[in-house]
């Protein structure tokens, strides 16, 4: 059994699924689980976390803390672990987590296991594997000398979080603070899209350059809406614009795990396997039999898409209505 | 302005990764070495910092074993100025790195600004960028897709999750990390890779740096290649059926639907 410190992750009112994944996995190991909650007006959160399996859910609320800024998160942080000495300290490898996990690791003078894969909790040890050079190796990483073993999780690497009613942690307030900053976060803005985002969905629908325009994604985000899915992209599809970068999946783009990838159109280039391998199931839709993502889809259609993405659609619309 | 870009030196997207005898590396022998892609972002953003501020210099960094010098020299050939080689091994891990380079940066004589990737894509990790800050003692911004230069400040547009950016401000010297889409790198043009030939790269040890193995914070073993994938099931007949019959299968044997 470990004492481990997760940090936990919110946006627009929202805790993530990738936090209730961490707590599950720590909790569901018999660990004593303490939960960091920081922001402005989250105490509602707070009791959520505890239905998850947090033992202790440490609060911190400061108006400098309303949006993520890394100078503030990573100093108030650093004084709650000094203070709370956990043996394993957790976040996930978000765009918020992969960017103070390092600042923090540096603090307490420890190294940092990023983008893991797998987690196993061994006494006060735990054991990691991440991806190495885009998902072609992987590698267990040993953490030397003494202090906390510091990891970050990619979303939908453990499996989903189960909250349980019956069950509640205790709220403490911290009294750590943020330090002045030299960095403001003057704002968030929004992005359009009311989908998931590709890096955390638990199923994600991507286009290639067969779909060969932007309005043909139309069929793709018609099929995505019926299984709660997120759009993404080929680099192909991506640079003659029928999507924006941000949607692209790939070595220089994003790099999804989740349980069903959907390729459509997508040849399956060494480089946008980089950015999907892990994902649990693969399904691919290529006219051509040969076309390399074959070799690691679990299940192939070889036909047209402008064809089978509609009728898939409609067969997905009848089990969703059961 | 005095300005700064940290490259690494990875493995051609291309590459197929084999592993060494005890499983303990990759096998680096035949590897074509490029400039990690992120990095290349940086590069431009750097040079056309320089292009807007008469009299600048743009100097590159680099850590690592002595291949790395040929990266330096790609970015020369870009238009960069002069190049920084520190000498460390081959598996030293991001704080390694990362004090290395930062003690490289404390050497000289005023630092401006320093750019980054927002990831080099052999370790994939994102982590050096913060940590060559935390070890220099500026901030830094991560997963930057804009940046507006003030005389004394920088507003950066940061990428998240879902589409969104973050709005950050934040005071020079600072450290500002390239995500694809900041800009189009340049390639070199043939003067420029004979020019960048002639250009001085330093070349330092780790002890020069105050760098060192005792600053190895982790190590990675137990190398694996992903297990050979089974072959997947071709769903055959016209395409209703095969629909009917994917999405059977992705209910009731995937479980993922
Ligand atoms: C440094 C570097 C980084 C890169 N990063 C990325 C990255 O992050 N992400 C990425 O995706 N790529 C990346 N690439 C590009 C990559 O090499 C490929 O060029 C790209 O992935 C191809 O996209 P595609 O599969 O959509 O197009 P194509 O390779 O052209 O494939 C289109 C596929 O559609 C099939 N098809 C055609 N018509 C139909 C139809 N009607 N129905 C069904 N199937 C059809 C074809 O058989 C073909 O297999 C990178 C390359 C480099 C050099
Ligand atoms: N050995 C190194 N030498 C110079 N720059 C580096 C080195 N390692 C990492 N970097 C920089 O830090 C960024 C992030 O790298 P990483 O933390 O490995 O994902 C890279 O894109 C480089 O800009």
């Amino acid at each position: 059994m470990a004492k481990v410190f997760i940090v936990a992750e919110h946006r627009d009112g929202k805790l993530k699924k990738s936090t209730f994944e961490l707590i599950g996995a720590s909790a569901g190991a018999g660990n004593e689980t303490h939960v960091a909650l920081l922001g402005d007006g989250v105490s509602d959160l707070a009791m959520e976390l505890g239905t998850y399996g947090a033992n202790k859910i440490h609060l911190a609320q400061n108006p400098a803390l309303k949006l993520y800024n890394a100078e503030a998160y990573t100093h108030v942080l650093a004084e709650m672990v000094k203070a709370i000495s956990p043996e394993v300290v957790l976040a996930s490898h978000t765009p918020t987590g992969r960017d103070f996990m390092p600042r923090l690791a540096r603090r307490l003078g420890v190294g940092l296991a990023s983008d893991c894969i797998s987690l196993t909790f061994e006494g006060a040890n735990i054991k990691v594997r991440r991806p190495v050079y885009s998902g072609k190796a992987t590698a267990e990483v040993e953490f030397l000398g003494s202090g906390p073993r510091m990891a970050t999780i990619r979303a939908n690497a453990l499996g989903a979080g189960k909250a349980d009613a019956s069950k509640s942690g205790e709220v403490v307030n911290s009294s750590a603070s943020p330090a002045e900053q030299k960095t403001k976060t003057t704002d968030v803005v929004k992005g359009a899209s009311a989908r998931p985002d590709v890096t955390e969905a638990a199923i994600v629908v991507s286009g290639g350059r067969a779909l060969k325009s932007g309005d043909n994604f139309k069929i793709i985000e018609e099929m995505a809406d019926v299984i709660g899915a997120a759009v993404g992209a080929s680099r192909a599809a991506v640079d003659a614009g029928y999507r924006p970068h941000r949607d692209q999946v790939g070595q220089t783009g994003k790099v999804v795990s989740p349980t069903l990838y959907i390729a459509c159109g997508i040849s399956g280039a060494i480089q946008h396997l980089a950015g999907m391998r892990t994902s649990k199931t693969i399904v691919a839709i290529n006219t051509d039999p040969e076309a390399p993502i074959y070799q690691i889809a679990d299940y192939g259609v070889v036909a047209d898409l402008f064809q089978v993405v509609p009728a898939l659609t409609g067969e997905f619309k009848k089990i969703k209505e059961h | 302005m005095n300005i700064y870009v940290c490259i690494k030196q990875v493995p051609d997207t291309e590459t197929k990764i084999k592993l060494n005898a005890d499983s303990s590396w990759i096998d680096t022998a035949g590897i074509k070495w490029i400039l990690s892609p992120f990095d290349e972002f940086a590069v431009e953003e750097a040079l056309r910092l320089k292009e807007k501020n008469a009299g600048s210099t743009v100097t590159v960094l680099s850590a690592g074993p002595t291949r790395v010098v040929e990266a330096i020299r790609t970015a020369l050939a870009m238009g960069c100025d002069n190049g920084v080689h520190i000498e460390i091994p081959e598996n030293a891990d991001n704080n390694y790195a990362a004090k290395a380079l930062a003690g490289a940066l404390k050497k000289e004589a005023k630092v401006d600004i320093v750019f980054t990737g927002k990831e080099a894509i052999d370790d994939g990790s994102a982590q050096t960028s913060q940590l060559i800050a935390e070890y220099f003692g500026i901030p830094a911004v991560t997963v930057v897709l804009n940046v507006e230069y003030g005389a004394t400040s920088l507003k950066c547009k940061r990428e998240v999750e879902g589409g969104a950016f973050e709005l950050i401000e934040t005071s020079l010297p600072a450290l500002v990390a390239a995500q694809k889409g900041m800009n189009e790198p340049r390639y070199a043009s043939l003067p420029n890779i004979m020019k960048a030939k002639k250009k001085e790269v330093k070349s330092l040890k780790g002890a020069d740096v105050e760098a060192s193995d005792a600053d190895q914070k982790i190590r990675f073993k137990n190398f694996q290649l992903p297990p050979p994938k089974q072959a997947g099931k071709k769903i055959a007949g016209d395409v209703p059926v095969a629909a009917k019959e994917l999405v059977r299968l992705l209910h009731e044997e995937a479980k993922v639907v």
